[in-house]
């Protein structure tokens, strides 16, 4: 942190503190507003329907809403690598970006848990989990695991936060009569006297260490939903670290676009630095070939042995229907990426943050390649069936509800930046203070 | 139609015979107070006259005034914990002559009729199978195989879906929550959902919902075959079976080792061994309890099912 040891607390503070919306900012959030209410109306169109109004049918039973609740389960994991990871193995120079990824983490995990109360056929029926639960199903493991790392990952946001709170409630003038009120509700128990610090601590590093095994556990249970069914494409023993490896990298993609963001939009280029930049693209480019060292496990092994179901599966992904997707989706998310981020030159800021918007849309249509392909080649010949079951593209509904809860997500990544400093300002503050007695 | 003979108004003919040829008769007799007799109508009949000839238990023809006839009333509906227990010491089975089918999709049509399935789904699919290219082509009429290791049944987060002491494996559409797991889960594709609101006549959609009719299907939940266990409940065989005029499907009780197609009864376990019965995807390990006769000395050429195809689908993909 040796370039902001040169700033007084005062500055840190003044520069760290939430900002109202300027016009972009208003802009931005009227266009993710609206794109919410537009899935709104989709989803209430739906209810009222039932999901005859998406493109689903008895072959394609799952499309893109269980590929987008992949994707958020997969993008969330990214807090618990910057957060408790990082922290864990002492690593200082991420501390400005563990809020970013602990709320990019949050918002993520809720809609994770939204879009597959849309996919239900029968959402008003979920309680049946919990009143007619068995524990030998999946899906009980992914609500048991989602729940707890939701659980963890809010406290993992909160702790960081108290000592934030403080500065917060003592800039009265600047936050507003109503954003203090909420200060004080959430902090105004935190005096920061040395025995709470020592609490917090302890607490931070207690969840620092169980977040991670939950984590490894929200994203295996997630690949396991499709491991776990004997079909050409999921049945793989490889398919729990296949994901993670997958999840890690689009977390990672995320984080790197959301730095650069934040970093134009509210002008904090003293505290993410291009070293930031540079360090994210390493890891990013580290993930990238993880990720495509198990894609190539995952599909080429299979396609050795072209066993019968497998190989209708993987020939419509090399060179069929599938084929310009699937080779859009791994030169996006990976190849491209990678050659970007393996010299120095493409780990400045822009050529990261491009690099990272292609990872992240690369993996969406990769989950989408993993669920939807798969469901399209069953081990019976499809016949018997309307013409229309043989195929399978999204309707305007399920368009509006993924893109709406994209937007969700993005929404409350958003609201929380305004109302809270999305840099810790206390944990920046302090670094600073020990770097200088290091000298 | 029972016989609710009044000890003292029947005629003196019946009622001698019916008095000493009914085993069950004395029995229930015996169990009687005076308050219950049974022989002793709860209202007035007034005897019209009209004679019927009736079967007795031990095989003697027995004359009733056709007044003490009363209808039965229908069984009452089952509980569900009744329902997902199933029928005791039945092990249902069924046995598919590849054989005998030429696509004539009678029994998909009266399994739709009966089912009331969604226009366009099917919970009988009757697929023109082609293992490899130098093979004869054959149609395979496909239920749900019932496994005994069923892996929709294991992913089901609600026991929505459930396997049953008799060996059936039937959906709670009360329970279901729509996530289709299941679907996913099954190797045969078999299961379908109502993806919309399905239209039922009035007096299906007003009918008490039972797990064992399927009836009435609800918007949201995953639907497939069911053995028709009303149907066997009653004595009677799925609509598939009966329905089939070549006699394609074979239904029966594996305890008893019977199965039949209404008109021909086997022994189960010499058809599966003398025409070398085999099952879907043995080495899934799902189990199925449905059989398949190989399509050997066909009763028909493969051709002759094709003009049975319907034109909106296509049979090669």
């Amino acid at each position: 942190m040796e370039n902001i040891a040169a700033f007084s607390n005062e500055q840190i503070t003044r520069d760290l503190l939430p900002q109202k919306f300027g016009r972009r900012g208003m802009i931005w959030t009227g266009i993710l507003v609206l794109l919410c209410l537009t899935g709104a109306y989709a989803y209430y169109r739906q209810l009222k329907y039932g999901l005859v109004v998406t493109s689903m049918r008895d072959y394609v039973s799952w499309g893109i809403y269980i590929s987008n609740f992949v994707f958020f389960v997969a993008i969330s994991l990214v807090g618990s690598l910057i957060t408790a990871i990082f922290r864990l193995a002492n690593v200082k120079w991420s501390t400005p970006l563990t809020r970013i990824a602990e709320i990019i983490a949050v918002s993520a995990i809720v809609f994770a848990s939204l879009i597959i109360i849309v996919d239900m056929g029968r959402p008003e029926r979920f309680m049946n989990l919990f009143l007619h639960g068995r524990i030998q199903s999946p899906i009980m493991w992914d609500v048991i695991v989602i729940g707890t790392y939701f659980f963890i990952s809010c406290l993992l946001l909160y702790f960081p936060l108290l000592p934030d709170l403080k500065i917060l409630i003592a800039f009265k003038e600047k936050s507003g009569k109503a954003l203090n009120k909420l200060y004080r509700f959430q902090g105004s128990f935190w005096k920061g006297t040395k025995e709470q610090f020592q609490i917090s601590d302890k607490a931070i590093n207690i969840l620092c260490i169980i977040i991670v095994p939950v984590a490894f556990c929200i994203h295996t249970v997630t690949s396991w939903l499709f491991a776990t069914t004997y079909r050409p494409g999921w049945d793989s023993t490889n398919f729990g670290a296949y994901f993670i490896s997958g999840a890690f990298l689009v977390g990672a993609g995320g984080v790197v676009v959301a730095m650069y963001i934040f970093r134009k939009s509210y002008h904090l280029e003293k505290y993410i630095t291009e070293k930031h930049f540079e360090k994210m693209g390493r890891i990013v480019v580290l993930l990238a070939l993880l990720y495509l060292y198990f894609n190539i496990n995952e599909y080429l092994i299979p396609a050795f042995k072209m066993k019968k179901p497998e190989e209708a599966h993987l020939t419509q992904l090399f060179t069929g229907e599938f084929a310009a997707l699937f080779w859009f989706a791994i030169s996006i998310g990976m190849i491209i990426p990678i050659l970007i981020l393996l010299f120095k030159k493409g780990r400045r800021p822009l050529p990261v943050f491009i690099a990272g918007i292609m990872v992240v849309i690369g993996a969406w249509f990769k989950r989408y390649l993993i669920v939807t392909p798969t469901l399209l080649h069953p081990f019976l010949p499809m016949q018997n069936v309307p013409e229309s079951y043989h195929h399978y593209f999204p309707s305007w509904e399920e368009w509006a509800i993924a893109i709406g809860s994209l937007s969700g997500a993005l929404l409350v990544i958003t609201f929380f930046a305004r109302i809270y400093p999305i840099i810790p300002i206390h944990e920046i503050i302090t670094e600073q203070h020990e770097e200088a007695e290091k000298k | 139609m029972s016989c609710n003979c009044g000890g003292n108004d029947c005629s003196k003919n019946s009622r001698r015979d019916f008095l000493v040829t009914s085993l069950l008769a004395t029995a229930a007799l015996a169990g009687c107070s005076d308050k219950k007799n049974p022989f002793i109508p709860e209202d007035e009949v007034v005897p019209s006259g009209e004679k019927v000839k009736l079967l007795s238990v031990d095989g003697e023809i027995i004359e009733i005034d056709k007044a003490f006839l009363k209808p039965v009333p229908d069984l009452p509906h089952l509980s569900n914990s009744e329902e997902r227990k199933g029928i005791p010491g039945k092990k249902f089975v069924m046995v598919i002559d590849l054989a005998r089918c030429k696509n004539l999709r009678k029994c998909q049509e009266a399994c739709n009729h009966m089912h009331h399935v969604h226009p366009g789904q099917n919970w009988i699919k009757v697929l023109g199978m082609e293992d490899s290219d130098h093979t004869a082509p054959y149609w395979q009429p496909t239920t749900c195989m019932h496994c005994d290791e069923p892996p929709c049944v294991k992913v089901c987060p609600v026991d929505a879906t459930f396997k049953r002491q008799d060996g059936i494996v039937l959906i709670d559409s009360d329970r279901c929550i729509g996530c289709r797991f299941c679907m996913a889960a099954c190797p045969y594709s078999t299961r379908v959902f109502n993806w919309e609101e399905p239209v039922l006549p009035k007096e299906v959609a007003d009918q008490h919902y039972s797990c064992e009719t399927s009836l009435p299907q609800k918007k949201g939940t995953v639907g497939k075959c069911d053995f028709c266990p009303d149907m066997t409940r009653k004595g009677e065989l799925p609509h598939c079976v009966s329905a089939c005029p070549n006699g394609v499907f074979f239904f029966g009780d594996m305890n008893e080792d019977t199965v039949t197609n209404g008109a021909e009864t086997f022994r189960f376990s010499e058809l599966i061994r003398d025409k070398a019965g085999y099952r879907l995807m043995e080495d899934l390990g799902t189990k199925p309890r449905v059989y398949y006769l190989p399509p050997v000395n066909r009763n028909f050429p493969y051709q002759s099912g094709l003009e049975n195809e319907k034109p909106e689908e296509k049979t090669k993909n």
